[in-house]
């Protein structure tokens, strides 16, 4: 998939919810809990796929993850059990340097 | 994506916290959520297109903007201080809205031929609105969300229309999910229709933190809330924090304040300086933006604020009267007369580009350039580190001669003096310079400026500038005329002068 910044990935195998904060252009597959994400509504996903249970790791609320390059970044807006991972490599928990509240 | 997300992040990760309002009165989080639903089935079944606020700051403020949200239609809060006509010229934009308006503004909404509910009545109809109906949220993030009027200070007001993607972008771009502590809380003491006032609603609630609301401000009331309500993060415009400081015999201890956010107008040095020093534990944030940039797109945080109060060196010193350094995502470029950038250092118009910044006036088309830049009107510089400072509208430049000059640089001098707590610089028309230069100064509370005191100021700011800055005339007046969100009203201020 290419999805736009401001697109929303549901899980078709737990309830994670990611928005697309940056997507670097190339066609990539995310899979969480082992099984390709869609884009859409959570009633988008359709019928519940089987999780794979070594990607089982969870995805956290509020977090943001990113792959390797950094060409990808995704922000978890609904937690669940799966482990996201983009072309098969599970993506990386990004801290942010917080700014000062401004209002 | 819809700012409904926001919420429902919120409502699924702190529920049972309270986000708005009192700790003995306020909604949570999950409260907030289905109040929203509430709203949104409300607003779907009326059919209404929009959603006016008319009313002062509270927690029915951000029920009606998510609800709004949910609903897939925008809200419009507009200044319920507006005189009858203007009222009903903005209302007349809106003819299929649903209001909510304070009980002294229900005539100017019935001459509109619209029906107004109160805060109050809102809230109980939406309590009573089966939260089942309500629509699930649009997920087109190009809709309007809000449509706010610009407070038309230098020309008539115009609707600026953010976006959902566009309010979005601004909260996940600069702050943090949950970062906030169980019992932070921020005080909001501009009005609602104030583009801070949405911002403000949003980066709370994403950040987890408690929104304490003033409805009018005194210092006094001010110092008692963040007392009362232990307020942690508050956020006020230049000329309240003046008030506060200026204030004689107020006990200014406010020992549960961790951050102080200002900005919407020039704040001046020596009000920075005292409000420093008086509370070391503070951490200060310069915050600059317009409404059409959905609130703040450059800061100037805490440690730069010391740092500059600490250092003997003048650049950094000077930094205390910066806006600070772009947020992420944010590009900005000064640029000469004729649109090429400039460098470091050179006064020009400020440029600004970013998701977060708006591409339309409702009505009048689009706001930006075909590379997406945005004209903010404002006369700036930047440094070689990339710290901003403004130099005042465009439209306010004097041309005196051939020359032009910026207020802000001759007011800035005159408020330097410790005797002055206000100050105004205008171009008049005049017959040989095309405009001459005239200022008025408000004293001190139990200061008196006379003749002398006022020709002494004059040679202060000829020794500090030059002749050409310095006023012709210097006036004073007991007070300066402005918007109730402190921005300067010149054309008033020029009315006046021709009469004096």
């Amino acid at each position: 998939m290419t999805p736009r910044p401001g697109a929303t990935l549901v899980s078709t195998t737990d309830d994670t919810v990611l928005l697309v904060v940056r997507w670097g252009g190339a066609d990539a597959e995310v899979t969480c809990g082992g099984a390709p994400m869609v884009e859409g509504r959570a009633s988008d996903a359709g019928a519940r796929q089987a999780a794979d249970p070594a990607q089982q790791d969870g995805t956290q609320l509020g977090k943001r993850y990113a792959s390797d390059d950094g060409e990808v970044e995704l922000l978890c807006t609904k937690a669940g059990t799966g482990t996201v991972a983009i072309n098969g490599t599970p993506v990386s928990l990004k801290t942010a340097k917080p700014l000062p509240a401004s209002d | 994506m819809n700012v409904t997300m926001l919420l429902d992040m919120a409502a699924d990760g702190f529920g049972d916290r309270i986000v708005a309002g009192t700790r003995e009165e306020g909604f949570t989080a999950g409260r907030l959520r289905e109040l929203a639903a509430g709203g949104a089935a409300l607003i779907a079944g009326s059919g209404a297109d929009s959603v006016l606020y008319l009313a002062v700051n509270g927690p029915v403020f951000p029920v009606a903007l998510f609800a709004a949200a949910r609903a897939g239609v925008p809200l419009v809060p507009v200044n319920y201080r507006l005189g009858a006509e203007q009222l009903q010229h903005l209302i007349g934009n809106h003819p299929k809205a649903l209001v909510i308006a304070d009980e002294g503004q229900t005539a100017a909404i019935e001459a509109a031929g619209l029906a107004a509910r109160t805060p109050d009545a809102f809230l109980a109809d939406v309590a009573a609105a089966d939260a089942a109906q309500a629509p699930e949220p649009p997920l087109d993030a190009e809709a309007a969300a809000v449509i706010i009027y610009t407070s038309g200070t230098t020309s008539a007001p115009k609707g600026v229309l953010l976006r959902h993607a566009n309010l979005t972008s601004y909260v996940l771009g600069t702050v943090e999910f949950a970062s906030a502590d169980d019992d932070d809380a921020a005080l909001m003491s501009v009005p609602p229709y104030h583009i801070a006032a949405v911002s403000n609603t949003l980066t709370n609630l994403y950040s987890g933190r408690r929104v304490v609301v003033l409805e009018s401000f005194t210092p006094r009331a001010w110092i008692d809330v963040v007392r009362d309500q232990r307020i942690t993060n508050a956020m006020v415009v230049p000329t309240m924090l003046a008030r506060i400081m200026d204030e004689p015999g107020l006990d200014r201890s406010v020992p549960s304040l961790q951050s102080l956010a200002y900005g919407g107008a020039a704040m001046p040095r020596r009000i920075i300086e005292q409000a420093l020093k008086e509370w070391p534990h503070v951490g200060f944030v310069n915050a600059y933006g317009l409404t059409e940039t959905s609130s703040t797109i450059t800061v100037l945080g805490p440690e730069e604020h010391r740092e500059a109060e600490r250092s003997s060196d003048d650049a950094v010193r000077a930094r205390l009267s910066s806006a600070g350094r772009a947020v992420p995502g944010i590009e900005i470029e000064i640029r000469d007369e004729d649109g090429n950038p400039v460098g470091a250092g050179v006064a020009g118009r400020i440029w600004v580009r970013g998701e977060q910044v708006s591409t339309e006036y409702a009505g009048k088309g689009s706001s930006v350039d075909a590379e997406g830049w945005f004209d903010t009107r404002d006369q700036g510089r930047m440094d070689a580190d990339g710290y901003l400072f403004i130099e005042g509208r465009v439209d306010d430049t004097i041309i005196r001669g051939a020359e032009n000059i910026a207020p802000a640089e001759i007011e800035d001098v005159l408020l330097r003096n410790e005797d002055i707590a206000d100050a105004v610089v205008v171009g008049v028309p005049d017959e040989e310079w095309g405009q001459r230069i005239e200022a008025v100064v408000v004293a001190r509370q139990g200061v008196v400026l006379d003749a002398d005191a006022l020709e002494a100021l004059r040679q202060n700011v000829r020794s500090t500038l030059r002749g050409s800055k310095t006023p012709d005339r210097i006036v004073a007046w007991p007070e300066l005329p402005r918007t109730p969100t402190g921005k300067l009203l010149r054309r008033d201020v020029l009315s006046r002068l021709g009469k004096d």
